[in-house]
């Protein structure tokens, strides 16, 4: 009981615990558990047989934290920066620690304004981007859309209407201003 | 090759790529047998998560065959069969050393915060993932093992993530005999926590989601009590009053950022991104554990902040414990585990989806359509 002393008891024993549940127990005693002590000092169980390792040449300026003191020596080279979002990142990167809001938010506006141009470049190209296939919305038919949301006591269910409207709001609105500007375009031509 | 690709905020497609090649000596390039996506997949799929490119391919839980070595490889060779964790990581640095492997500072250069991950945007290194027929695995000698002759192949990729870090947030909560433990998400790695729990000696494991399939399978992978939070005009009530006012021992944060509880949270995290993702599942794992009681957190956050209750914490004289988990030291004990019949990991999975339908198997997930709890991922080259 909670306002006495003593810790209130479970209704199962460990006896019964340790008779329904398969391996209840295997791992009681905390001082044996794989990441017990936090910190072990053992820098060869890795497999590792360096200790600085060897450096990965860089074949471009790759942005970094200013809170490394050097560029680590391995990295990641996915997406280097480019356009304006790049420029954006690297100014991000070259200008705030990661203590800094201003670091995360400007990166995340880079990641803004990387979606909407290479959307908008995509349609220059053979495959522009399509948000019917690339949403993956079609499931909604072909994986019992209706049928997931009923009956199931779903939190999300308050919110998930807010969904589409989030998601589509971008293409009608540039697909509304792309036709209004073609619509003056046109006009003006004739006028 | 074939590979999925971020194109904006729910927006992802495959796409002919460039087959990845050795950029250090001790690189290996594998070819992907089986990949999966993750619940913190969905953070760079609803673009919460700062820095992730267009043209990023994700996919950090994956197993294949090593294709190709570089000129320093002495562990691995062409043609073995890898399980990779999720966190790159060197093996040396100061932190390595100590076996805080997610926390290695010599892989990710866009932060330090955090460690590499594949396929987990630049804030995390720059890394491509596994969602793809061919991944670049930095520190061959380091990262990779062999998969046991005996172990599936389903259950090896779940050992690479969600598992190993489902283990992890219960052993993070240092659970002695007897404790009640609360898991907050019943996704895979909440699952899998609950399951540890069991196996460090709990005394009652409960377990809280808004998703009654997902609870039904708590209760039967789990062994769980389950509460589906949608029925209570206030859980963390509940959770007092079933635990005689005390509150548990243990809480368990198996959810992270962007948690469904409250709309103007989800409106402004989820949605809005004027959050770090909202933190509901913490704040309760925080008012739901007893005064001088733990709350380990694996879940995932991203670095923006969150509206965290630090004063309950404080007042309440908690310890919270929390990482990214370091899923290499876990791994002999969790094969012993499994081995025993203790796990059977791939008993959560519950979609197959082939990497040309990737879009469909993001909306899927994200949606929670179809009863959907861990969807692998099978490349053609497999
Ligand atoms: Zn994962
Ligand atoms: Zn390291």
């Amino acid at each position: 009981m909670t306002y006495t002393p003593e810790k209130p008891k479970t209704a199962e024993s460990s006896e019964a615990l340790r008779a329904r549940i398969p391996g209840w127990g295997a791992d009681l005693d905390p001082a044996d558990r794989p990441s017990v002590p936090r910190e072990r000092f053992d820098p060869t169980f890795s497999g590792a047989w360096w200790e600085f390792p060897e450096r990965q040449p860089e074949k471009w300026p790759r942005e970094r934290s200013i809170e490394h003191k050097f560029l680590t020596p391995v990295f990641g080279t996915a997406c280097p920066p480019k356009g304006v979002s790049g420029a954006i990142r690297k100014l991000a990167y070259r200008r705030y620690s990661e203590g800094r809001a201003a670091h995360w938010l400007l990166l995340i506006a880079a990641d803004r304004v990387d979606a909407a141009g290479s959307t908008l470049r995509s349609f220059l190209t053979t495959r522009p981007d399509n948000p019917i296939t690339e949403t993956g919305v079609l499931s909604e038919i072909s994986h019992h859309g209706l049928a997931s949301r009923r009956g199931e006591n779903r939190a999300d269910l308050r919110h998930q209407p807010l969904d589409p409207i989030i998601v589509a709001a971008p293409w009608v609105l540039t697909g509304a201003l792309a036709y209004v500007l073609a619509k003056r375009v046109v006009r003006r031509r004739r006028a | 090759m074939r590979a999925m690709v971020y194109r904006g905020p729910y927006r992802v497609r495959v796409e002919e790529k460039d087959r990845p090649a050795v950029e250090h000596p001790n690189d290996a390039i594998v070819r992907v047998t089986r990949a999966a996506i993750c619940g913190s997949d969905l953070h760079l799929y609803h673009g919460m998560m700062p820095d992730t490119r267009v043209g990023m391919t994700f996919g950090h839980e994956f197993v294949g065959v090593v294709d190709e070595v570089g000129p320093s490889v002495q562990n691995l060779k062409v043609g073995d069969r890898v399980m990779v964790p999720f966190n790159v990581f060197c093996g040396t640095c100061y932190f390595c050393a100590r076996g805080l492997y997610s926390n290695c500072h010599n892989v990710n250069p866009n932060a330090t915060a955090v460690g590499g991950i594949y396929g987990y945007s630049h804030t995390s290194g720059g890394y491509d993932g596994g969602q793809s027929e061919f991944v670049r695995v930095p520190f061959a000698d380091v990262g990779p093992s062999l998969i046991p002759e005996w172990m599936d192949e389903d259950d090896a990729v779940l050992l690479t993530d969600a598992l190993a870090t489902g283990y992890f947030g219960a052993q993070l909560g240092d659970i002695v005999e007897g404790d009640v433990v609360v898991v907050f998400g019943a996704g895979p790695v909440g699952l899998y926590a609950a399951k540890s729990a069991w196996l460090m000696g709990a005394g009652r494991v409960i377990v809280i989601d808004h998703l009654d399939y997902r609870l039904a399978k708590a209760a039967e992978f789990a062994h769980a009590e389950t509460y589906n939070f949608a029925e209570y005009d206030d859980i963390i009530v509940h959770l007092k009053k079933i635990t005689e006012y005390l509150g548990a021992d243990v809480t368990i944060d198996a959810v992270g950022a962007e948690a469904d509880g409250n709309f103007l949270q989800h409106v402004t995290a989820a949605k809005l991104k004027l959050q770090g993702g909202s933190p509901v599942a913490l704040n309760w794992a925080i008012d739901a554990v007893r005064k001088g009681g733990t709350v380990s957190v694996m879940g995932a956050y991203g670095p923006l902040f969150s509206a965290v209750k630090f004063g309950d914490a404080m007042n309440k004289g908690l310890t919270l414990r929390m990482n990214q988990c370091p899923v290499k030291r876990q791994w002999p004990r969790l094969f012993e585990h499994i081995k025993n019949g203790y796990l059977k990991p791939s008993d959560i999975v519950t979609h197959r989806i082939p990497l040309e339908h990737i879009a469909e198997g993001y909306h899927i997930f994200s949606a929670k359509l179809d009863g959907c709890i861990k969807p692998l991922i099978v490349p053609n080259a497999a």
